[in-house]
């Protein structure tokens, strides 16, 4: 490192530190402040004078003190070790840092992302003598039970591959060497590094065509979110969005799970770690540590960290959709980002656009969420990754005129509305379903093997949300002029979206059985409310009494269809049976 | 420690702040002690450092300083607080500094204020259940060890009461140990910080209270510093004596406005309402020093009491509070005024952490499915209310008058009770079935037929008699 980079401090007001004699130095450099060795990020740059924003706590830190450039861009390593870590905003790994320096975070730590002494068995697929250029795998690591993880060759070299060979390897280890061209030897190892603030290149964008399934029912079934797509999740506080992150990040159908806990609750962070490791993946059986990745950088972490979680978090995503792997990730919350990148803004002293937001925020988010997708990644075997984003947004008091929700709405293809009133009527998920919307759908159907399966759940929603949205009408009249004005009809329609809402898009996140609902159950249990629904209808046309046929006890089987595990799910359909067999009571001549 | 070193170089006084020059190696957020012509002593921090330049904010108010004759000396040190086992039962001003005319603290050692956060890693989950004797808290919104669950109130609603009473009677089930008290005044009347150590001493419970009191006409600066010294004493007695601690911040608007005094005065580019946009952080700051950490035995828990101007809770105080706290237990006016006390606003409020810490083996197994329960049924009721108050009770159905008297039992029988009333959980699990017995077993689809089938009946058998 050259010594014409200290610069030394001139300024220092909150997480943002000035500093002079700094020329040379390039924008988004870290550098390295006072003798704390804190680290920091150049955001502007005058003259010699460089604006610093600064990842950790100022206090203590005055003019004069040092600044070292390290001449780099904010990086993060990557490599075998990242499964089942937890990371603070710049990837410092906050299980180790628990050993090494006490339960509170102290100043300038520097411990490096992956662990250095850990052996891993890796096991070459590629042999001497090939040639190899960026992105192509050239062997693989069991990195837990659930991931394999496979080394790529980094960017920018290429050349023929020598002297590779299976053995155990710490990820600063020679593994081989790539010899170019003009006979310049590159060392490969388990690790590279990749600068968060640019996306990872791949070969071709292609559009997502399947569905990301999740187990939730009102998502799934109403709202679903593709492989490779975009959603987001505003609400007012006390709305779920955490819990529906959560309830994402266990059951989703991708093979690693990145979760940024950005500028949120500690406890919500352990409540993850204790979680996680217990819980169990519904298709493997194994813990759904074994395939995640935290991020947490706590509320009351310092603010310019919680500005780059995102980007550790989406850069650790590409690396391993680089691998050809589906990949989830959520960040909960881009509002609390959105914060950190007005707060720097504040001091930073430029001029504020809409809520004191700097001017630069909507192009912010919309790169960020620009980041997922599917696409075809570099290198060789040929292979395709998709990565999903799915955020959360906190609007100050729930509003969705908020600069952070309309800037992201503008880019992302699902949008999952939390509502405080479903809220405080403890309907959860609170998605809103009048005024949710994904751009997904038409690949609903492409979740079930049987085609005509397919189809019919896409006439099902279809009539389920027409119902709901007749519930809505309807209520709005009986709200004018009472119940008794609507026909037997409408009243069966209100009932049956009633059940719809309650037996259906009701989902308890802490119930054994009710917390995933695979894709099977979700047809059934659909099909046997508008079963329902039919013979009721039919029942009505030959004079039959409304109040009778709400009377009838299969409506109690209905409601605790949800509660019937996936393994019985024949009895969810064998409940259509009894629909029969009870309306049939009411009505002697027979509804077919 | 480098010398402490003297200015008289104070150039230019605004508001809470001063400026002062040809300072050197001043340290962002170290503190200065202030000597005026007269001798006396005021204390300041440093809000931000340039060059020589050097921003001040006085805790105690500039009037009265001038520019020629004050001495500003730097301590080169942030705020502290002297900790030892002996400030258990001892009343400080907001800046720490013994106000009860007792001796000075011989300290142990002396604390940062601002403490470092705690690293995720090192929380243990918060899921012990805290018994309040409160129905609207125990049965629905329960409060566990190490949560934040704060109480959004409005001018003239009784927080000060709820807040006494969580303090009095919280306990830990089973354990029978009682909360050490830490409670922090910041610019609330005399009356009410008096009403709460007046009844601190009653139960005795002094012996076992730190108390900071900034009162209303305190210097409004100095409440900025107020709770960070009632957290380190909390996080001395919790993490390092291994007692449970129950952290009382009242009332957390008017901390807020004194940030927003001093944003104002530093010509800040304000947020919603004139509040800076760094409100959020701030606040996450002191929040977040609630909590347990593994392999330490004592814990905190704070219960931070705001009062929403007009009521509205998009307020940014309650909202940005809301955002970083474990729920909120909401107060209601019109509650208030239909004589329900504690005026719980049952539906909006909440406890996210309420699932880890109830449940068989911690309360009992029926909780979670009858607080579901109740709410769905209460949140039909109140519909009802609301329909029979625009088109009459005559054009409600049966079926919504049934579930308008349970709102209005439930109202009155659950979430009314006296200040003084200490409900064990029991009581409180068995007054919810007592309510849901008016229904048919079909209606009560959010509980398990397991459970309505093992409790129910006793109950229904108490309505038949009755």
């Amino acid at each position: 490192m050259s010594e014409t980079k200290q610069g030394r401090i001139v300024k220092v007001a909150g997480p943002v530190v000035v500093a002079e004699g700094m020329a040379g130095a390039r924008m988004y450099d870290v550098v390295r402040v006072s003798e704390l060795n804190i680290i920091g990020e150049i955001v502007e740059l005058h003259g010699d004078l460089a604006s610093i924003q600064v990842y950790e706590e100022t206090t203590g830190i005055g003019p004069g003190e040092p600044v070292v450039d390290t001449e780099a861009p904010l990086s993060v390593e990557l490599g075998p070790g990242l499964i089942e870590s937890i990371y603070d905003g710049i990837q410092r790994p906050l299980n180790s840092l628990v050993e090494l320096e006490g339960e509170f975070m102290s100043r300038g730590s520097a411990l490096p992302g992956i662990n250095r002494e850990k052996k891993w068995h890796f096991i070459p697929t590629v042999a001497d003598g090939t040639k190899v250029g960026p992105g192509d795998i050239i062997g693989k690591i069991q990195e837990t039970t659930l991931v394999e993880h496979k080394i790529m060759v980094p960017f920018g070299v290429e050349g023929t591959l020598q002297r590779i060979s299976e053995g155990d390897y710490t990820v600063v280890e020679t593994i081989g060497v790539v010899v170019a061209d003009d006979r310049t030897e590159t060392e490969l190892k388990l690790m590279q590094e990749w600068p968060v603030r640019n996306p990872r290149q791949t070969i071709k964008r292609l559009a997502p065509n399947q569905v990301l399934v999740t187990g939730q029912r009102v998502i799934d079934t109403f709202f679903p979110i593709a492989k490779g797509g975009t959603a987001c999740v505003p609400g007012p506080f006390g709305t779920g969005k955490t819990v529906v992150q959560h309830q994402l990040a266990k059951w989703v159908d991708a093979d690693i799970v990145v979760y940024v806990g950005c500028g949120e609750r500690g406890n919500e962070m352990t409540d993850v770690l204790t979680e996680f490791p217990e819980l169990k993946d519904p298709r493997s059986g194994e813990p759904l540590m074994r395939r995640s990745v935290l991020i947490a950088n706590t509320s009351n972490m310092p603010v310019a960290a919680r500005e780059a979680s995102v980007y550790t978090g989406i850069t650790i995503a590409e690396y391993f959709r680089d691998m050809g792997y589906v990949v989830a990730l959520m960040a909960d919350s881009t509002s609390r980002w959105a914060e950190a990148m007005r707060e720097i803004s504040t001091r930073l002293e430029e001029m504020p656009a809409e809520e004191g937001y700097p001017a630069y925020l909507a192009a912010r988010i919309a790169a960020f969420y620009e980041r997922a997708g599917r696409a075809k990644c570099c290198g060789s075997p040929e292979r395709e990754g998709a990565l999903s984003i799915i955020g959360a947004v906190s609007p100050p008091g729930g509003d969705l005129s908020d600069s952070v929700v309309q800037a992201t709405l503008h880019v992302v293809k699902v949008f999952w509305s939390l509502k405080g009133e479903l809220a405080y009527q403890r309907h959860f998920p609170a998605i809103d379903w009048l005024t949710s919307y994904s751009f997904y759908k038409q690949y609903l159907r492409e979740c079930f093997e049987d085609k005509d399966q397919g189809l019919e759940m896409e006439e099902l929603t279809t009539q389920a949300m027409s119902l709901l949205e007749q519930e809505a009408e309807l209520l709005e009249i009986v709200r004018l002029v009472g119940a008794e004005a609507l026909s037997p009809q409408d009243r069966l329609a209100l009932e049956t979206s009633r059940s719809i809402r309650e037996d259906f898009l009701h989902q308890n996140a802490f119930h054994e059985v009710d917390t995933y609902t695979s894709m099977d159950k979700q047809y059934e249990m659909l099909k046997t409310i508008l079963h329902f629904h039919k013979q009721a209808l039919a029942a009505i046309e030959t004079g039959v009494e409304t109040a009778e046929i709400f009377k009838l006890p299969v409506r109690e089987e209905i409601a605790r269809a949800k509660y019937i595990p996936h393994e019985f799910v024949t009895k969810v359909a064998k409940i259509r049976d009894t629909i029969d067999e009870h309306i049939k009571q009411l009505h002697p001549s027979g509804v077919s | 420690m480098p010398a402490i070193k003297e200015y008289q170089t104070v150039a230019e006084i605004s508001g809470p702040l001063m400026l002062v020059e040809m300072v050197d190696e001043a340290k962002y957020g170290h503190i200065v002690d202030i000597e005026l012509g007269d001798g006396s002593i005021r204390h300041g921090q440093i809000l931000q450092v340039e060059n020589d330049k050097v921003l001040i904010q006085v805790f105690e108010g500039t009037r009265g300083i001038d520019v020629t004759k004050s001495t500003v000396r730097f301590l080169a040190k942030p705020l502290e607080l002297a900790v030892s086992p002996d400030i258990l039962g001892r009343v400080f001003n907001g800046l720490g500094e013994p106000k009860d005319n007792g001796p000075a603290i011989i300290p142990e050692k002396r604390l940062d204020i601002n403490s470092k956060p705690i690293n995720p890693y090192a929380r243990n989950y918060p899921n012990e259940f805290i018994q309040t004797g409160i129905s609207s808290i125990d049965g629905l919104n329960p409060l566990v060890r190490g949560q934040k669950l704060p109480i959004f109130s409005g001018a003239g609603l009784p927080h000060d009461q709820i807040t006494a009473q969580i303090a009095r009677q919280a306990t830990i089930l089973g354990e029978g140990e009682e909360f050490a008290v830490v409670f922090a005044a910041m610019g609330i009347t005399f009356e009410a910080a008096q009403f709460f150590i007046d009844d601190l001493h009653q139960t005795g419970a002094i012996e076992r209270a730190v108390m900071f009191v900034n009162l209303a006409n305190d210097p409004a600066i100095e409440r900025i510093a107020t709770p960070r010294f009632a957290l380190t004493a909390a996080e001395y007695l919790a993490f390092e004596l291994d007692m449970h601690v129950l952290v009382i911040l009242n009332d957390m608007t008017n901390y807020c406005e004194a940030l927003r005094e001093i944003s104002a005065a530093r010509k800040e580019v304000p947020g919603r309402r004139g509040y800076p946009g760094y409100l959020y952080t701030d606040l996450a700051t002191v929040y977040e020093r609630a909590g347990r950490i593994k392999e330490k035995k004592g814990s905190i828990t704070m219960v931070p009491v705001l009062t929403m101007p007009e009521d509205d809770k998009t307020h940014p105080v309650p909202d940005l509070t809301g955002y970083i706290t474990e729920g909120q237990i909401i107060l209601s006016r019109p509650l208030h005024r239909k004589a329900v006390s504690p005026p719980v606003d049952v539906l909006p409020s909440l406890s996210r952490l309420k699932d880890k810490g109830i449940g068989e083996g911690k309360t009992r197994e029926d909780h979670a499915d009858l607080y579901n329960q109740l709410y769905a049924a209460y949140a039909r009721g109140k519909e009802c209310q609301e329909l029979a108050t625009i088109m009459g009770e005559a054009a409600l159905s049966e079926e919504d008058k049934k579930y308008m008297t349970f709102a209005n039992k439930f109202e009155a029988r659950y979430v009314s009770q006296d200040y003084y009333e200490n409900r064990s959980v029991e009581t409180t699990l068995d007054l919810g079935w007592e309510l849901l017995s008016m229904f048919e077993n079909a209606e009560l689809k959010r509980i398990d037929v397991k459970l309505i089938e093992k409790y129910m009946p006793k109950f229904r058998k108490k309505e038949r008699e009755a």
